[in-house]
């Protein structure tokens, strides 16, 4: 249960980071925390307390082991943040050589 | 059917061959794009017809059936969808062989275009949740490139907001579908469907419908969560704003939504109230939002939050009719909307400026674009022999005999605010007399023209979906949607 709780924490920690600071580079730290924590519950679904990998092979029973498919799931996620970073970061790269600053209080050209 | 697999093989190929082949040969990018395209729209053609004789197409990825393999499942719903999603997208294409010639590197606006393609067909085709999110990420990740794809400051700014937007929506949307998870130890649609009907609806269900709605309530940009949609549409290339605001929207939030919420977690009427009321919100807040601007690009945006709205009022209503109406105003609006923003693209570009006050009388130098505009127009506001008429008289007529009378009146008054701002814009642009020296601009070629001579004739002539034989075409749909939670024993028969 504590591990549910660091993991909501965590997932708190990165929506701070997103709604309240105004550095775009922070915002993106922020989106990869949070990614991260909903990594680590996805992995969580599928553990069990002194689990063993989920390994098939003829001499071993289908016991305690834990689920293989939640694991799946976090590279997955992995991957897909890993190119959201990507393109958040050629953004600010971009929006920096345009604005010249990372502020996003200053980067207001789009309104009505 | 093993054909649903070229839905998603075909528009990646496509993407890596433009990327490969058009690094040497420089200037004939779109080729592949639009035979890509062609083939797609033929294929969806050829699986709405296929849906005539059976209610499920299936294919199972690598033979495996479900629940140890995934399978792509098409039904009336994603048929109809598909259809609308593949013409649209091809016509786009036509229509940005000639248009994104002014930027350079081309090449790669058609493979970003053509992997969001892959993404909606995907999103479209998915029976498993957690498919659903990969494609539903990859439409948006190409999605967030393709915004800042003039990379200009407007651009990237728009852009990194729709992204961080967009993150958080996948990230609830996640998170949402790992609860679920972790509640009915499957990810396929139709087990999980069978799973909660045996078990009683209890606090997660509801949390979780918070997160599905916050997720693709933002996707689809529903009034509370519309602040992105805007910014992004009006900054993107004229092409790629009639896809996202015509397709994306739509297939990423709408679908999605209402796959899940009616097919899976089973509809409740809290789950119809709530999705009335934001219905109802969005409509008239982006009306009236869409009164007050003077760029054109950005009333078209926040004129498709007003007509999703509609859509979004439709299915809570929740009746078999107001489904069709909600399914038939898709239709309408995709077609509609891309015409209008293709055909933006074509004023911004002839007159190097998107302000209506600063424009008049172009109706005498651009004929196609001012009659084309003018039917996407009406068909959008709701003028009779016009597609949109039907659908918004399908949609009142079915939240009347709901019985939600106050909220068909706000129906009918917000078409007419529709109406006012449209006519604005066409007395500013088209009629007139001419504010610029008019004598320069001229009609643009064939692949410019022809796209929107058939989006508007669709607009036109869409009514003709409602006749009985034409009509199987929407009810398909309707049935999946009316049929809830049971529609999971269909999909059983037909994977096994």
């Amino acid at each position: 249960m504590s591990l549910y709780f660091m993991c909501l924490i965590l997932f708190s920690v990165g929506l701070y980071s997103v709604v309240r600071k105004r550095n775009i580079i922070k915002i993106i730290i922020g989106i990869g925390i949070i990614e991260y924590s909903v990594n680590l519950f996805i992995i969580l679904i599928g553990y069990r307390l002194q689990g063993r990998a989920p390994i098939l092979s003829h001499d071993q029973a289908i016991e305690n082991m834990v689920d293989p498919l939640t694991q799946a799931m976090a590279l997955t996620t992995i991957v897909i943040g890993l190119a959201l970073i990507f393109i958040a970061v050629t953004l600010a790269i971009r929006i920096y050589e345009k604005y010249g600053t990372f502020d996003i209080t200053k980067i207001r050209r789009l309104k009505g | 059917m093993s054909l649903l697999i070229y839905f998603i093989i075909v528009p990646l190929a496509a993407a890596m061959l433009t990327a490969f082949i058009n690094i040497r040969a420089k200037g004939k990018g779109s080729i592949i794009p639009i035979v890509a395209g062609s083939i797609l729209a033929a294929l969806s053609l050829y699986c709405a017809r296929q849906l005539n004789f059976t209610q499920v197409l299936t294919y199972k990825l690598g033979g495996w059936a479900p629940p140890l393999g995934l399978s792509l499942v098409a039904d009336g719903l994603s048929g109809f969808l598909l259809v609308a999603v593949n013409l649209v997208a091809l016509l786009a294409l036509v229509y940005s062989s000639k248009y994104m010639r002014h930027y350079t590197d081309d090449w790669k606006f058609y493979s970003l275009f053509l992997i969001m393609l892959c993404g909606m067909n995907g999103v479209l085709l998915s029976s498993d949740l957690f498919n659903l999110y990969v494609f539903l990420e990859i439409a948006s990740l190409s999605g967030y490139a393709l915004v800042a794809f003039g990379v200009s400051a407007e651009d990237l700014e728009a852009s990194f907001k729709y992204m961080v937007m967009g993150a958080m929506a996948s990230i609830f949307i996640l998170l949402g579908i790992a609860m679920l998870y972790s509640y009915t130890s499957t990810l396929n649609m139709a087990q999980m469907a069978q799973a909660l009907s045996t078990r009683p609806a209890g606090f997660l269900i509801s949390f979780v419908s918070v997160l599905f709605f916050a997720g693709f309530g933002l996707k689809a940009a529903l009034v509370p969560f519309h602040a992105w949609l805007p910014d992004a549409h009006s900054s993107a290339p004229s092409p790629v704003s009639a896809v996202l605001s015509g397709l994306v929207i739509k297939t990423l939030g709408i679908y999605a939504l209402s796959r899940i919420f009616f097919n899976c977690l089973g509809i409740s009427n809290k789950i119809l109230m709530a999705l009335m009321f934001l219905g109802a919100l969005s409509m008239v807040v982006g009306a009236f939002l869409a009164l007050k601007q003077s760029d054109i690009k950005r009333m078209l945006a926040y004129s498709s939050i007003s007509q999703v709205g509609y859509i979004v009022f439709a299915l809570g209503v929740g009746t078999p009719l107001a489904i069709l109406g909600a399914l038939f105003h898709i239709f309408n609006h995709a077609a509609a909307k891309s015409t209008l923003f293709l055909n933006a693209g074509t004023i911004e570009r002839a007159t190097g400026t998107r302000d209506i006050n600063k424009m008049g009388g172009l109706n005498a130098s651009l004929p196609v674009t001012g009659y084309t505009s003018l039917m996407g127009s009406m068909s959008i506001s709701g003028i009779p022999p016009f597609a949109g008429f039907w659908s918004k008289l399908l949609i009142i007529i079915a939240a009347v005999q709901a019985g939600q009378i106050a909220y068909s009146v706000v129906a009918v008054i917000v078409s007419i605010v529709t109406l006012i701002y449209y006519l604005r814009f066409h007395t500013k642009v088209f009629f007139g007399l001419p504010v610029q020296n008019t004598a320069e601009i001229k009609e643009a070629s064939p692949a410019i023209k022809w796209p929107v001579i058939i989006l508007g004739f669709i607009c036109l002539a869409g009514g003709l979906l409602l006749i009985p034989s034409l009509r199987d075409f929407l009810n398909r749909g309707v049935d999946v949607l009316v049929a809830g939670i049971n529609y999971k024993d269909a999909i059983f028969q037909a994977v096994k």
